[in-house]
């Protein structure tokens, strides 16, 4: 952790993702003075302008110019400034995507990008303002930390947590509306270290985001209407994935569902698909999200209800992969 | 910061020298972008060695004046010109384009020393200069910015976003060129897509114009001594150029954009360089 940030996240009831990210970035900008934020007419959304309020000759709005905004960013850590870059995920990854990879990722520049109204979570504005593409095109740019905070409580630990990065941090976070996972900053939070937030040994439910606390949630659904025990990880960081807590996922349960607010492809589910391959043992395995369309309009709990990523869904999903067969071999030193 | 006559002299000879040694690493590399190198050749013999606050042995110096070559593509002429200036041994750039080498057509300033910016795709220079000004002026520092734009370039939307950035900040500290020299890979700026009236639009969007010979030192120096002390804002230099300029055989030809170079071409490029004037 950043030494000297006592600020905690007392009141997380009545602080959203983004109003924690305020907050916790100008606690950090009392103690770092080579931080500064930047946005493109989203300061208000995004609430990084409580940074501009407290230190305004250290905000710099560049008006709907996202190119630019990437662009000026890297210009700024390039002569030893921590920039914060604060604008949608769908402009960030998207609209300003050569530039987050060509200006930031590639010339390596300790810039941390705070993406806000990640996946659906801006449900009702449509498909221009969803998100369900960014976790697949950044997660391919090198030099780059990919983190989905589960809630409130997990951005303000990885916000304070990616000043500890050297280099370019990308952090997707939700609206503002989202339910909170955790009870309290009282976890080990560790960049590229999943959190066990169910113990279980049937199955493991592996999230990322919004869909964490749904998961937690089904596991107790599922361990008292089906006996089931069902471990669930925080997989808060997407890259670099946590390739040890799957391996021991594969071994200890051998049947794996990963749950995220995005498209199919490319994103939590393919990372946690590659390590399993990888290892060369049998798993169930099956990945769950936006099955490769542009989703519904809708206030983001239908939307994940649609979709099967809230509880019920994850409940479901459980029960399905646990009547499926596949065959068990208990002798590991046979496979690849 | 007024130029001598002697300083001229002196500047002419170096850029011949330079413009020799493109001629020698576009041979080496098999091919390189060696028009727009030399179109460009006599802005980065001035910046570099007469205006530029530098120290080639302290590549990270804090304070010191920052440089982005917005057109990356000039690469081979950025790469021979920090060669020239004490950056790295000359020597290296037998290496250029070569596989496993340190210098790519579009340099990479995390394996070239002095090399402020990592560009080549266009529009990305001047939005990073614009940050890198405004960086020193948050950090209190008084270097300077300054960026090389190829005319082409300015297609880019990104550029204009960053130009209304520079004037809404009132950059003082940056100061803009643009090597105009009217071609790009499918032919004639004009013809490709207008930029003209090109002084006018930078105007418009707030910027202190200044159009010149980019080809002249005397010219050269008066726009960047009066882009020095112009308070009001950033300073957009238009210089006048001619792509392939010193080789008579590529002047204004669009096909040596980009080219590779037999032994019999290469002595008769350098040959052309030195009678040519400047």
């Amino acid at each position: 952790m950043s030494g000297g940030v006592t600020w905690t996240v007392y009141d997380v009831d009545k602080l959203t993702q983004k109003e924690v990210y305020g907050v916790v970035l100008c606690d950090l900008a009392k103690i770092h003075p080579e931080i500064v934020g930047l946005s493109a007419d989203l300061a208000q959304s995004t609430k990084i302008g409580a940074l501009g309020e407290k230190y305004p000759d250290r905000f710099f709005n560049v008006g709907i110019a996202e190119q630019n905004l990437f662009g000026v960013a890297a210009g700024m850590a390039k002569v030893g400034l921590i920039p914060f870059v604060s604008t949608f995920s769908a402009f960030a990854s998207m609209r300003a995507c050569e530039f987050l990879r060509t200006d930031i990722c590639y010339q390596n520049l300790n810039c941390k990008i705070i993406a806000t109204h990640g996946g659906t979570s801006f449900g009702p504005a449509g498909t221009t303002h969803h998100s369900t593409e960014d976790l697949s095109i950044v997660r391919a740019f090198a030099n780059l930390t990919v983190i989905v905070p589960a809630d409130a409580i997990e951005t303000a630990k990885s916000v304070r947590a990616c000043m500890e990065v050297k280099g370019p941090v990308y952090i997707r976070i939700g609206r503002g509306f989202e339910p909170r996972c955790y009870e309290s900053e009282d976890y080990d939070f560790k960049i590229g270290k999943a959190v066990e937030l169910s113990v279980g040994t049937d199955v493991t439910v592996i999230a990322c985001g919004t869909p964490v606390q749904h998961a937690v949630q089904a596991a107790k659904i599922l361990q008292q209407e089906d006996g089931l025990s069902v471990r669930v990880l925080n997989m808060h960081t997407i890259k670099p994935i946590d390739e040890a807590a799957i391996l021991r996922a594969v071994q200890d349960t051998r049947r794996i569902v990963t749950f995220e607010d995005h498209n199919v492809i490319g994103g939590l589910g393919t990372a946690v698909a590659d390590v399993i391959a990888a290892s060369g043992k049998g798993c169930a395995f099956k990945k769950v999200g936006l099955p490769d369309e542009y989703a519904i309009v809708g206030y983001p709990e239908d939307i994940q209800n649609h979709y099967k990523i809230d509880t019920e869904g994850i409940v479901e999903t459980v029960r399905e992969i646990m009547g499926r067969d596949f065959e068990r071999d208990e002798d590991w030193e046979d496979e690849v | 910061m007024a130029i001598t006559e002697q300083e001229i002299g002196e500047l002419k000879a170096r850029a011949k020298k330079i413009r020799k040694d493109i001629v020698d690493v576009t041979g080496w590399a098999g091919g390189a972008h060696i028009g727009v190198a030399l179109s460009m050749t006599d802005i980065m013999t001035i910046l570099y060695f007469k205006y530029l606050s530098l120290d080639p042995k302290r590549p990270d110096w804090d304070d010191r004046d920052r440089f982005v070559l917005s057109k990356g593509h000039g690469g081979v002429g950025y790469a021979v010109v920090l060669a020239n200036r004490g950056y790295f041994d000359p020597e290296l750039l037998k290496e250029f384009n070569h596989s496993g080498s340190a210098f790519g057509m579009h340099l990479d300033g995390n394996k070239v020393l002095g090399v402020d910016a990592s560009t080549g795709s266009l529009g990305h220079g001047l939005p990073m200069a614009v940050g890198m000004a405004l960086g020193a002026r948050v950090r209190k520092k008084a270097f300077r910015v300054y960026c090389l734009l190829g005319d082409g370039e300015c297609n880019e939307g990104s550029i204009w976003e960053a130009a209304m950035a520079a004037r809404h900040y009132n950059l003082n500290n940056l100061i803009g060129f643009i090597d105009r020299n009217h071609l790009m890979i499918d032919g004639l700026t004009e013809q490709i897509m207008r930029l003209e009236p090109f002084a006018d639009k930078w105007t418009a969007f707030g910027w202190k114009v200044k159009t010149i010979n980019g080809h002249d030192y005397a010219e050269l120096a008066e726009a960047i001594d009066f882009a020095q002390t112009y308070r009001e804002g950033p300073v957009m230099i238009i210089a006048e150029t001619i792509k392939g300029k010193g080789v008579d055989f590529m002047e204004n030809k669009v096909a040596w954009h980009y080219g590779g170079l037999s032994a019999d071409l290469i002595e008769t490029a350098k040959q052309s360089i030195e009678r040519s004037s400047p």
